[in-house]
């Protein structure tokens, strides 16, 4: 079902975007800075809706609920600083019609957020509005806001959407809150993991099963433009890329390949996959379109060559390949021209992901028996690592290329005790490291465009 | 000082009594275990480690007999390879040739050449260094009389590891190329 995905949005206005200059602003480019402190009062909801939600979503206090999701993924940007709610001196109703800005000065809130959730009826069936405010406390004035309405199942996503237009408005990025990781779910013993795909929402809420863990599965991509992935099967012991369609569930092998194909990724416009094809023990770069089905040979090396990832243009690729002897990264325009090598620091490198914002390529690389995860820039200089450890690779950009999202293993102790993989995310500037929590092991995120309506 | 307060620090004093003693039990369970573990490894250390693991690793190549199977009564199913490379050793033809020649009295049967990469590098890469390896052992088959059509190749990467340690002789047996029947 489509509309199981897409929010409805019957009506979205914006109450009188601020257009005078607001005092709050975040950098973020900058590394280690004061989180800003950020109110966000729950929701305020009337007795009848509060009756009416309560019997389509079990949720006793919808509004506060809301607020909490919002709190959450501001406060793990590390750029906010969530003030406790017990310290408001305002109630949510009075705040959202016109907040007492010395009440909330006086906890030394800089920015408040106000909102008021309405149980509707349209043609009969539920549904809730949601309202939103965002207000300078400092200038003491709104300074965005919108309301929209939609089915009741669908208040997390409403709560994400106000994440995403508060993020945009104080730090001048888009957002990325409302947006889905797909990964490999692990569970069982090292020597016979079970694989499975996995969806979620991007905070680890909604977790779905797409496969049920009868074959090997592995390095789920999303496309960047729908809710198409491109993903490894071992199916029937044929390991292949396959494209599954996660709002239909339909499944289906990419091309016809003479051996495994692997390490696929979809081009910036969602029009073709590229990938690789090993056969008589040699690797290489193929792409095929899927609207003409016409695949080509994109290297021509006896060497692996691997892990290819487009620019965010379609203009060129980046991939892995051991041709001078051990894994480097490379780049080649995207007919497999001019193919040039980037990556000359000590250790070896891995897994190059291109930028959604073009100018870094994340990587992983092994130096000295400890493994990294890095940006570079596309001609391989400034060469940057974020974060070091006993085994961690993958990495995967957020859609607004801030975050680098990719899955750390443990060792394992004297008796091969105590494996385990999870996936972590870490700020381009090095900081804000997280575990990201999911319900098993994780390995192979893979963060999604933002959904849109 | 008024009745409450003295009865307060009296707990307190209790509870802290509880918890010292606490850590002194959790202490010296602990202490029980690490000796015996000690007194294992002062074992182990007698038997003299660096023979051990000579015996076990050429260089870093796998060549002990932990973990090998058999593909027919007296043919080992597997070879071992060192890290990231695909060269076949001595012994790993020896192998392979006891295996053409097992393969070239039993025409009938078909294998699966299952190529196999440890945990240090990453996913992708080792995919296609699982395929690498399995080639070098198909080839070597081949050269020994086994057509190519009676073998198939898989590779599985760094997902089926025999050993789950995370240390250099359990790494190199999960280097390694595993020749299956497949009918």
């Amino acid at each position: 079902m489509k509309n199981k995905f897409l929010l409805i949005l019957i009506f979205c206005f914006f109450l009188k975007p601020g257009i005078s200059y607001s005092l709050v602003e975040i950098d973020i480019t900058r590394g280690n800075l004061d989180p800003l402190p950020i109110s966000v009062s729950p929701f305020f909801t009337d007795e009848i809706s509060e009756e009416k939600i309560k019997k389509n979503l079990d949720i006793d206090n919808l509004g506060l609920e809301i607020s909490k999701v919002i709190e959450n993924n501001l406060s793990k940007t590390g750029l906010f600083d969530t003030l406790d709610k017990e310290s408001f001196l305002q109630k949510p109703d009075i705040a959202h019609l016109k907040p007492r800005f010395e009440d909330w000065t006086l906890i030394k809130s800089q920015v408040l957020i106000t909102g008021k959730v309405t149980s509707k009826i349209i043609n009969e069936k539920d549904y809730i509005k949601i309202e939103f405010k965002l207000w300078d406390v400092l200038g003491a004035k709104m300074v965005d806001g919108f309301s929209l309405t939609t089915v009741p199942t669908n208040w997390r996503r409403v709560g994400h959407k106000i994440s995403d237009k508060v993020y945009e408005r104080l730090t001048g990025e888009s957002g990325y809150f409302d947006t889905r990781i797909i990964y490999v779910a692990e569970e069982g013993p090292k020597t016979q993991r079970v694989k499975k795909l996995a969806i979620m929402d991007q905070d680890g809420f909604n977790t779905k099963y797409l496969t049920l863990g009868n074959e090997l599965v592995l390095t789920p991509r999303f496309n960047p433009t729908n809710q198409m992935v491109t993903y490894l099967s071992y199916f029937r012991n044929m390991p292949r890329v396959y494209l599954l369609n996660i709002e239909t569930g339909k499944q289906e092998v990419v091309g016809d390949f003479p051996g495994m194909t692997f390490a696929p990724r979809f081009s910036p416009d969602g029009k073709k996959i590229i990938m690789s094809l090993a056969k008589d023990g040699n690797s290489e770069i193929w792409v095929r379109n899927l609207e003409t089905n016409i695949q080509e040979k994109l290297t021509d090396h006896p060497s692996i060559d691997t892990s290819p990832s487009y620019s965010p243009d379609g203009k060129y690729i980046t991939f892995n390949s051991d041709r001078s002897g051990y894994q480097q990264i490379y780049v080649m325009r995207s007919d497999g021209s001019k193919v040039k090598r980037i990556s000359f620091g000590k250790g070896i490198y891995g897994t190059p992901v291109w930028s959604p914002r073009g100018d870094l390529i994340a990587f992983t690389k092994l130096h000295k028996g400890k493994f990294f995860i890095g940006v570079m820039r596309t001609d391989g200089t400034g060469e940057r690592l974020l974060t070091e450890n006993f085994y961690q690779e993958a990495p995967s950009w957020s859609p607004n290329g801030r975050i680098i999202i990719f899955y750390r293993e443990t060792k394992t102790d004297d008796k091969g005790q105590g494996f385990s993989a999870k996936l972590w995310s870490i700020d381009l500037t090095g900081y804000n490291e997280r575990l990201v929590l999911t319900e098993t092991d994780a390995s192979d995120p893979s963060w999604s465009s933002l959904l849109g309506n | 000082m008024n009745l409450s307060k003295i009865l307060k620090n009296a707990f307190l004093i209790a509870m802290f009594g509880l918890i010292v003693t606490a850590c002194a039990t959790k202490k010296s369970v602990k202490t029980t275990t690490e000796s015996s573990t000690t007194t294992k490894a002062a074992e182990t250390q007698k038997a003299d480690p660096i023979e051990k693991l000579d015996a076990l690793m050429q260089g870093d190549v796998y060549i002990g007999s932990d973990t090998v199977g058999e593909l027919a009564s007296g043919v080992p199913d597997r070879v071992f390879f060192a890290t990231n490379e695909t060269i076949l050793t001595t012994a790993s033809r020896e192998t392979l040739r006891k295996q053409a020649a097992w393969l070239r009295q039993n025409s009938d049967v078909t294998v699966v050449v299952e190529g196999h990469a440890d945990e240090r590098g990453t996913r992708e890469y080792n995919l296609a260094l699982g395929e690498r390896r399995a080639n070098a052992a198909k080839d070597y088959l081949m050269t020994y009389g086994v057509s190519s059509d009676r073998i198939k190749v898989l590779s599985y990467g760094k997902e089926r590891p025999v050993d789950s340690g995370s240390n250099p002789l359990s790494w190199s047996k999960n280097r390694r190329s595993v020749t299956v029947k497949a009918n």
